[in-house]
């Protein structure tokens, strides 16, 4: 863990003796030669204890997908170790293979082939007989709800189903540790929210490690147990969700003055209210960052009033994971969107 | 070995599949060749009657070379089903699962080889409408198809190798018509050995083509010289198994690129 470069704020220790299910450590990856080369990973360590969703949670570009392509023995690192499921990846890559299930940013189903083909084909490779292969291809099509069109090309079937085709031929042979790189990127809202039931029943219903790429801050926050977040090819902080907010400092409680007036003893009177750590007023808009917000309510309540200080409105703010980039990022998420595009 | 096989046979149905529903690719590479057959068949008609050409109509000559050739030039793209599999994740896919590399090769060529079967039969097929006679027999024709599915195999492995190095569908496209056309034309594919400039039949020994061409021509005569038939037929075997070779092996480049 010391030898992450970014902030670890997780400090809970591994309780089973058991392996962590996926562990990267340095991992270094450039490409290409000379002025034209990209460093993609400079430095990235991080582990995934098993039977959790991991959420690789990143601009476009940060390496995500070169993490996850190093992970699942596609490619190579310059330097750095990574195993996976208790194996070195770079040493026994055959063994990783029967382990793991990878699901690729871009699609990976044979058009010209019908869901149900797709399926057992992929059963075929990891040496399922033809009779457990087609077996456990009607567990996956109804499981995923796509028995009705499996007779149908894929290319005929819709963005959704096709992206769940891609997750349901990962899980063909019951790997250990799943890779899913981005896979509701493109997808309308509905089966947005479709896939994210659908993942989330992994870790809990099949046991499964699972490492999710996104560049959703929504999706990180709903499905991951446990973020990682990269920028330019550095992990910049590691810790679940709600450590990573409670990591700021806490709530912030936004108020709006009645009157946009007596600065100094605003701040004062909040200044001297327990817990709080930080005040700044602007105009009308007061805002004060506390452990908890609705601990310190009152007091900040009472306290203002005591000042003769009158409010038009109050309300309580949970930091949200864009906080949580800017503080560690050094940029807003947003803004680290936009320089790629 | 026993995966190899396994997985040979697999990746050689699932291609099959895709020729069949997809069939018209199949007559796409046709239609140079027919051309050819159709329009220089008859347009030098009198080259056969040069003294030393040696055959009995230029339509008769032409044929086998020309069945050689569409097989050289429809191999030649077999390494865009590599590059549809890249751009879409089929590719990464595989070479995430416990497949074997050189079964990836194979399931290619096999279905290169089935393809070049059905294309060489209608070209025979065109060439006896048109006029020309295989004096060799079945006996002949199968030796034709066998150097056909050979030289076939030849650039579907090195198409396939290309498609792993430059992974883009016009620079695959560019180096395989860069190659083709001067091979078709450095051979006896057209013109009678006897009857070549004595560079272009020195550079012909070291075609495949030529070699495939040679060995087919020499099959359909109704007496065959069958240690020439042979001696061609064990080098297009060795530049086949050589360029198999290359083509698994560069599997490893596609990786280290991606
Ligand atoms: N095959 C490649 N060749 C050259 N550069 C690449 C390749 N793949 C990724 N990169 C570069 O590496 C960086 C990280 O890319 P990637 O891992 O795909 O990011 P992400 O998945 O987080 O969007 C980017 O600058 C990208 O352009
Ligand atoms: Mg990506």
């Amino acid at each position: 863990m010391s030898r992450s470069p970014g902030a670890v704020v997780t400090s809970t220790p591994s309780t089973t003796g058991t392996d962590p299910a996926i562990e990267a450590i340095d991992l270094v990856k450039t490409y290409g030669k000379g002025t034209k080369s990209v460093r993609a990973l400079a430095g990235v360590s991080f582990t995934a204890t098993s039977g959790i969703v991991l959420g690789l949670l990143g601009p476009n570009g940060a390496g995500k997908s070169t993490t996850v392509k190093i992970l699942s023995t596609l490619s190579t690192p310059d330097s750095g170790s990574v195993t996976v499921a208790g194996v070195d990846v770079r040493r026994h890559p055959d063994q990783v293979r029967r382990l793991i299930g990878y699901v690729s940013q871009k699609p990976a189903f044979d058009p010209i082939g019908t869901g149900r083909e797709n399926l057992e084909l992929q059963g075929r490779i990891h040496g399922m007989s033809g009779r457990n292969a087609r077996r456990r291809a009607d567990e996956l099509l109804e499981r995923f709800g796509l028995g009705e069109a499996a007779n149908r090309l894929a290319s005929k079937w819709s963005g959704g189903m096709q992206r769940k085709l891609d997750v349901a031929m990962g899980l063909i042979h019951r790997p250990r540790v799943l890779f899913l790189d981005e896979p509701t990127t493109g997808l309308d809202p509905e089966a947005r929210v479709d896939m994210w039931a659908e993942i989330s029943k992994l870790a809990t219903d099949d046991r499964l490690t699972v490492l999710l790429t996104t560049h959703y801050l929504d999706e990180a926050d709903s499905l991951a147990a446990r973020l990682v977040i990269v920028d330019r090819g550095r992990v910049v902080a590691t810790g679940s969700p709600d450590q990573l907010k409670s990591s700021l400092g806490g709530d912030s409680v936004h108020a709006e003055l009645a009157h946009a007036d007596r600065h100094d003893r605003v701040r004062r009177a909040v200044e001297a209210v327990p817990g709080v750590t930080r005040v700044t007023v602007d105009g009308t808009a007061l805002r004060a960052w506390v452990p908890d917000g609705a601990a310190a309510l009152p007091g900040m309540l009472a306290a203002l009033g005591e000042a003769g200080i009158a409010l038009a409105s109050v309300s309580v703010a949970r930091p949200s994971l864009d906080d949580v980039y800017l503080h560690y990022a050094g940029r807003s998420f947003q803004q680290a969107e936009e320089v790629r595009a | 070995m026993s995966t190899f096989v396994g997985h040979s046979r697999l990746l050689t149905l699932r291609s099959l599949r895709t020729l069949s529903r997809q069939p018209a690719y199949l007559l796409f590479t046709l239609v140079q060749p027919m051309v050819w057959l159709l329009l220089f068949g008859q347009l030098f008609r009198r080259i056969a009657e040069l003294p030393g050409f040696g055959a009995a109509s230029y339509v008769e000559y032409l044929t086998p070379g020309l069945v050689v050739m569409t097989a050289m030039m429809t191999a030649g793209w077999s390494g865009t089903s590599f590059i549809q599999d890249m751009e879409r994740g089929v590719m990464d896919r595989n070479l995430t699962s416990p497949v074997s590399r050189a079964a990836l090769i194979t399931g290619s060529l096999a279905h290169q080889a089935v393809t070049t079967v059905v294309q060489s039969l209608i070209v025979f097929g065109v060439g006896l409408a048109t006029g020309a006679r295989y004096r060799g027999g079945i006996r002949g024709v199968v030796v034709v198809l066998a150097c056909a599915v050979l030289l076939a195999l030849i650039f579907a492995a090195l198409s396939d190798a290309i498609a792993l190095l430059v992974r883009q569908q016009e620079a695959l496209i560019g180096v395989s018509q860069f190659l083709a056309m001067p091979l078709a034309f450095l051979s006896s594919v057209m013109m009678a050995p006897a009857l070549m400039p004595g560079w272009v039949g020195d550079v012909a020994r070291f075609n495949p083509v030529d070699w495939a061409a040679v060995a087919s021509r020499e099959a359909l005569t109704s007496t065959p010289d069958w240690g020439l038939v042979l001696d061609r037929g064990a080098l297009l075997l060795a530049l086949a198994i050589v360029m198999g070779w290359l083509a698994t092996r560069a599997f490893r480049a596609y990786q280290r690129s991606i």
